[in-house]
């Protein structure tokens, strides 16, 4: 026996560590889902390891963080009154161009209540510096310098001003753990914003994020934009994710397509990200001051709103049909009235004849009521005969003066063509 | 008649602190260059003082701990990288016994084998043990063998200048 163990020792030896690490690993998958938190011994394990190797991290960053301060802040400072005038031009024009779209987005707001959609806003985010990686390419893992102490929690989402990042996964009292959305374990909802197609976004193999199991469809081009979903209960809604790079058959699940995607925001260089700690169905005060200010100045500039551009070109009822309407006396609602047409023809309502005055073989041209012209019956019809069947005269012209001018087409003679391009016959003139 | 290997030494603060700052490394350096996790150093490490030491029993409890360090990084649980780089550590342990591996071209075959085998034990213990769906191209693997293979021939090299010599 002795013997046994004496030869045998290094084998026996490896036996046991790796069945310890066995026994390891099957404490640590008896979890009830895939991702729960670690338990304690884990937990408490990786926070020796994170202990040990993010101090010499963060203090070389804040080395670096100091020289490049010293050079921020006091030898490259030549062009600083330039770039603040641009800058302060172009937050001026950005304020405006915010206000404008406001208008547009709380007109979304006030229907998104009718559905009783829960808006979520970003209230507050905690910037945080990227001070080391798992050093794995397997594991797409970012270590940044806040953790608990400063208010971050897991599954917390990471963002930069450029795109999504990821989601916090194991958070110690100085330093936090980034799940990134090319990791294999990662996911997250998100949109292709054209062609609304929805998807869970999943690291591959090598380390690109990609939509997973979507089905072959030809709409799907490269540089389509990508966003987020905010079905995954983690990022809100219509974050930037990246664009659409290129698609690729799922060799494991066909016909299936995998949609491979360029993030927003470059997950190989980060610096800086934002961890946001709080949604809320509030906008933040910041937010609502910064709108107001852009509001106001917006008005003092009398630039005109977007709605506003948008209710001009889009068909409208008219205010005055509209109040005529409202004001009759028996308070029985007004049936709902057909648009006005720009171009009549002989398929417009009320445009065509009774059968008894139509005559067998003969042509017909449209004759237009006064409610379509406007006019009284017989400065319509005289109207009509000076102009052609398919061009638009003033008996075209609706009650309500359009704000796309019609086509007026010229007045011939004879067979013309009218300005749609089709060739209709002239009325016969009358006899002397 | 077969020429005796002798044991190599090492600094107990080298030995301490070599693998240390490998994983200190491999953790920063990627910030900045981001293909740079291609290259293993911690197991570079553990295959060079494992080799060196020509003891199978040090070579798997150094591999053990520093790959449940590699793993306590990762998003992934403790003891994967841990069993593959025990296995490395034992192996090169082993062969450290009977063969010379002072020449780098044996260095060079040594590292590129042992990474790939590394790979090959990491990827059956998440698909076969973990059951963790985790795509895999074996060109890349392949790639990231030769990758290491190189590097390795002049990390043993700045490492042999920390032997205590004799």
């Amino acid at each position: 026996m002795e013997s046994f163990l004496t030869r045998y020792k290094n084998l026996l030896f490896l036996v046991l560590v790796l069945a310890l690490q066995i026994a390891g690993l099957a404490v640590q998958i008896r979890r009830p889902s895939p991702g729960a938190p670690d338990g304690h011994s884990v937990r408490l394990i990786r926070r020796w390891a994170v202990a040990l190797i993010s101090p010499p991290e963060e203090a070389l960053h804040g080395g670096g963080s100091g020289i490049r301060n010293l050079w921020a802040n006091y030898l490259d400072l030549r062009h600083v009154r330039q770039q603040n005038q641009e800058l302060r031009e172009r937050v001026s024009r950005l304020q405006l161009e915010q206000a404008s779209l406001m208008e547009d987005a709380r007109q979304g707001q006030r229907l998104q209540q009718l559905l009783a959609f829960r808006e979520h806003y970003i209230y507050s985010t905690v910037p945080a510096q990227v001070i080391g990686t798992s050093g794995a390419d397997q594991s797409q893992v970012l270590y940044i310098d806040k953790g608990s102490k400063d208010g971050l929690q897991p599954d917390m989402p990471v963002i930069t001003p450029d795109g999504i990042v990821g989601k916090l996964k194991d958070v110690f009292p100085h330093t936090a753990q980034v799940l990134e959305i090319s990791d294999q374990s990662s996911g997250a909802g998100v949109l292709l914003e054209t062609t609304r197609l929805r998807g869970v976004l999943k690291g591959n193999a090598f380390g690109q994020p990609q939509i997973v199991n979507l089905l072959p469809d030809e709409r799907v081009k490269p540089g389509e934009h990508v966003v987020t979903s905010g079905g995954d209960q983690i990022f809100p809604r219509g974050l930037p994710v990246g664009v659409v790079d290129h698609v690729v058959n799922d060799a494991q699940n066909p016909p299936y397509v995998d949609v491979v995607i360029k993030p927003a925001a470059n997950l190989g260089r980060l610096g800086e990200v934002l961890v946001i700690t709080k949604l809320s169905d509030q906008m933040p005060p910041q937010e609502r001051k910064d709108i107001a200010e852009s509001a106001a100045s917006l008005k003092d500039a009398g630039v005109q709103r977007a709605a506003d551009i948008l209710d001009q070109r889009l068909p409208s009822v008219d205010p005055t049909t509209q109040a005529a309407d409202a004001a009759s006396p028996d308070g029985i609602p007004p049936l709902v009235k057909a648009p006005l047409p720009l171009h009549a023809d002989r398929y417009t309502p009320d445009a065509t004849p009774p059968a008894q005055d139509l005559v067998p073989g003969g042509r017909f041209t449209p004759d237009l009521p006064a409610s379509l012209t406007g006019t009284s019956p017989a400065a319509a019809k005289t109207a009509q005969r000076k102009t052609t069947a398919g061009g638009v005269g003033p008996a075209a012209k609706p009650a309500r003066p359009p704000r796309v001018p019609a086509r007026v087409a010229p007045e011939t003679s004879g067979n013309s063509e009218s300005a749609t391009g089709v060739s209709v016959p002239a009325p016969a003139s009358p006899g002397p | 008649m077969r020429r005796e290997l002798d044991v190599q030494r090492y600094p107990w603060i080298a030995v301490l602190l070599a693998p240390l700052v490998a994983v200190f490394l491999q953790a920063y350096i990627p910030r900045f260059v981001p293909r740079f996790d291609i290259i293993d150093l911690p197991l570079l490490v553990i295959i060079y003082f494992s080799v060196g030491w020509r003891n199978p029993i040090a070579g798997t409890l150094g591999g053990a701990l520093i790959g449940l360090m590699q793993d306590a990084l990762t998003s992934r649980p403790l003891g994967v990288n841990g069993i593959s780089n025990s296995i490395i550590g034992f192996l090169a342990g082993s062969l450290g016994v009977k063969i010379d591996v002072e020449n780098p071209g044996t260095r060079l075959l040594m590292n590129f084998a042992f990474t790939l085998l590394n790979t090959v034990v990491y990827l059956f213990i998440v698909h076969r043990l973990l059951a963790i769906d985790l795509r895999t191209n074996w060109l890349h693997e392949v790639i990231k063998a030769v990758i290491n293979a190189i590097v390795g021939v002049f990390v043993f090299d700045i490492l042999d200048r920390v032997r205590v010599r004799e």
